[in-house]
C-alpha cells in the first residue's frame, strides 16, 4: 500500500462545497478556494495570486462569447422577443412541449455533426426559446403563475443543456472524445475517434427519451 | 493571420464601450462601482499582456472586490419601450427572425469555408473567429436597416451585460480555478484515494464507484474534462480495463457521459447553469439546475448500466 499523499490541497474542494451551500458569492467563493488549495499545497500568497492572474489571461476565450450580448440587444430593441411570442400565439399546434421537444431534436442533430455554437443560452434561449414557451404556456394556461412562468423558462435553458451535452459527443473532432482518444493513447491503447463517438449514441437516444418524456408530461 | 489576439482586441472594445455607456449614466446608482468594473474587464482583455501574471492576478482581485461592493449595478440603459417594440413587431413582422439567423449562419459557414483559405483565420479558432464575424455582420445589418441611433450598440449591450452582472466573469475564473487545483494536485490526491472506495473483486461496485466518482467529481470542478483524466487514472484503467478486463472504449467513451450527468448537476459549470438563470432574469439562482435533476439522475443511471451490460461482454 503506497503512502497517502497530503491531503491539504483538497481545502478547496471543501471550501467550494461549504460556499455554495451557504449561497456566498460564488466569486468570492472561488478566489477562497483557490487560496485554500494553493496554501493547502505549500504555495505562497504571492505565488497564488500569481498562478490565478496567469490562468485567468490564458482563459479569456472562455469569455469572447459575450461580444454577442449587443447584437442580442439590438434584436430585442426591434421586438424579437414580442415577435416570437405573438407567433407562437397564434400558433396553437405549438404547444410548450412541442416546442421543446424540437427544439431538443434540433440541438442534438446538430450538435452531433459539430454545429454546437449555432445555438445557446444567450445567442437562442434568452431571445426566441424562452418567450416562445413562455408565450405558448400562458396561451393554454391563461392562470399561470409567475413561478409556474419562470420553470417554464428554466425548462428551456435545461432543454438546450441536455440537447448539446448528449450531441456533441457523436461529432468526432469534439474536445470530449479528443480526450478520451488522447488519455487511452498515453497508456499504450489507440483508439479510433469513431469507435468512442459510436458509444455515445445510446445515451443521446436515452436522453431525448427521457428528458422529452419529462417534456411530455410536463404541466405549465 | 487572424487569431484570437484579435478577438481579445474587439472583446476589450465591446466591454470598455459598456465602461463608457455607465458612467455616462447619470441615474445609475452605482455608476463609479459599475464603470471600474466594466473598465477593468477590457483592460484584460487589451492590455492583459503587459500587466504579467502578478498583475493579472491583482486585476483580478479588484475585480472580484468590486463585485462585492456592489459592482456592477444596474443602470436606466436607453431602449425601446413595450409600444414601441409592438409597432416594431406590426411593421416588419417575421422579417425580424432573419437577423437572428446571421450568427449561427457565419458560424456554420466559417467552419466550413475558412479551413479552406489558409492563412487567413488560425485553423484552431475558427469557431470564435466567425462567432466574432458574425458578431459584427449581425450588427452592421441591424444598424443598416433598422437605423437606431448609433450609441444603441453599447447601450444594448451594456442592458443585458448588467442583466448577468457579476456572473459574467464567474466561467472564466472557475476556468482559473481548475488550473490552480492542477498546479495543487488535487487531481493526483483524487486518484490515489478513489481506489480505496471499493470492495475487493466487485464488478457492479467497481463500475458503481467509477460512474459516481465521475459524476460527484464534475459536479465539484463543474467540468467533465478535469474529472475524466483522475477517474479513469485512478478506477477507469486500473480496475475496469486493466484489473477486470473491461474495454476501454466502453469505459471511456461512457464513461464521460456519466460526467456531463454530474455537468447538468453542478453549480460549478457556471456557463450552463448559473449564466442562463441570470440572463433569464429567475430569481432562483438554481432554477436551471432544479430543472434538470431529475434528466441528469435517469441518464447517470442509464450509462451506469451502459458500462456494466456492455464493457465486459
Amino acid at each position: 500500500m503506497s503512502t497517502l499523499p497530503s491531503l491539504w490541497p483538497l481545502i478547496g474542494i471543501g471550501i467550494v462545497v461549504i460556499g455554495f451551500a451557504l449561497r456566498a458569492n460564488p466569486l468570492a467563493v472561488v478566489v477562497a478556494a483557490a487560496f485554500g488549495s494553493g496554501l493547502g499545497a505549500g504555495l505562497s500568497v504571492p505565488e497564488v495570486v500569481a498562478a490565478l492572474g496567469k490562468a485567468f489571461h490564458q482563459n479569456r476565450y472562455v469569455s469572447v462569447p459575450w461580444i454577442t450580448l449587443p447584437v442580442i440587444g439590438l434584436m430585442e430593441r426591434a421586438g424579437l422577443q414580442e415577435q416570437a411570442a405573438a407567433l407562437i400565439a397564434r400558433t396553437r399546434a405549438a404547444t410548450t412541449c412541442s416546442i421543446l421537444l424540437i427544439y431538443l431534436g434540433f440541438r442534438q442533430i446538430t450538435a452531433a455533426l459539430g454545429l454546437t455554437q449555432i445555438a445557446g443560452h444567450a445567442q437562442t434561449v434568452r431571445p426566441l426559446l424562452a418567450p416562445m414557451t413562455e408565450a405558448a404556456a400562458t396561451r393554454d394556461n391563461p392562470t399561470i403563475s409567475e413561478d409556474g412562468r419562470n420553470k417554464v423558462k428554466a425548462m428551456a435553458a435545461a432543454t438546450d443543456n441536455v440537447g448539446i451535452f448528449f450531441g456533441e459527443d457523436i461529432f468526432l473532432a469534439i474536445a470530449s472524445i479528443l480526450l478520451i482518444k488522447g488519455f487511452l493513447e498515453s497508456a499504450g491503447i489507440i483508439v479510433q475517434p469513431l469507435q468512442l463517438s459510436v458509444w455515445a449514441i445510446p445515451t443521446a437516444l436515452a436522453a431525448f427519451a427521457v428528458h422529452g418524456g419529462r417534456l411530455l408530461r410536463m404541466k405549465p | 493571420m487572424i487569431g484570437l489576439p484579435a478577438l481579445y482586441t474587439f472583446a476589450g472594445l465591446v466591454f470598455g464601450s459598456w465602461a463608457v455607456a455607465t458612467l455616462l449614466d447619470r441615474q445609475h446608482t452605482k455608476r463609479l462601482l459599475g464603470a471600474s468594473f466594466w473598465g477593468l474587464l477590457a483592460m484584460e482583455f487589451l492590455a492583459g499582456d503587459a500587466l504579467g501574471d502578478t498583475g493579472n492576478g491583482l486585476l483580478l482581485l479588484l475585480l472580484v472586490a468590486l463585485v462585492l461592493l456592489g459592482a456592477p449595478g444596474k443602470g436606466q440603459a436607453a431602449t425601446t419601450t413595450i409600444a414601441e417594440r409592438l409597432a416594431s413587431v406590426a411593421r416588419h413582422g417575421n422579417r425580424l427572425f432573419l437577423p437572428a439567423l446571421i450568427m449561427p449562419g457565419v458560424a456554420l459557414a466559417g467552419t466550413f469555408i475558412f479551413p479552406l483559405l489558409p492563412g487567413l483565420v488560425d485553423p484552431k479558432q475558427v469557431t470564435l473567429i466567425s462567432l466574432g464575424l458574425g458578431a459584427l455582420i449581425a450588427t452592421s445589418v441591424l444598424m443598416l436597416w433598422l437605423r437606431p441611433p448609433l450609441v444603441a450598440p453599447m447601450q444594448e449591450g451594456r442592458r443585458l451585460a448588467e442583466g448577468v452582472g457579476w456572473a459574467m466573469i464567474l466561467p472564466q475564473l472557475l476556468a482559473s480555478l481548475g488550473a490552480l487545483f492542477t498546479v495543487a494536485g488535487v487531481g493526483e490526491i483524487v486518484g490515489a484515494l478513489a481506489p480505496m472506495a471499493i470492495p475487493e473483486g466487485s464488478r457492479l461496485a467497481a463500475v458503481l464507484a467509477f460512474t459516481a466518482g465521475m459524476a460527484i467529481f464534475t459536479i465539484m470542478m463543474g467540468n467533465a474534462f478535469a474529472a475524466f483524466p483522475v477517474m479513469m487514472g485512478g478506477i477507469g484503467l486500473p480496475v475496469l480495463v486493466l484489473g477486470l478486463g473491461g474495454d476501454p472504449v466502453v469505459v471511456g467513451a461512457v464513461g464521460m457521459l456519466a460526467g456531463f450527468c454530474g455537468t447538468l448537476l453542478s453549480p460549478m459549470a457556471a456557463n450552463f447553469n448559473i449564466v442562463p438563470a441570470a440572463l433569464l432574469n429567475l430569481p432562483d439562482r438554481y432554477a436551471v439546475i432544479r430543472a434538470q435533476w431529475p434528466t441528469a439522475v435517469l441518464l447517470w443511471l442509464f450509462n451506469t448500466s451502459m458500462i456494466w451490460g456492455f464493457a465486459f461482454r
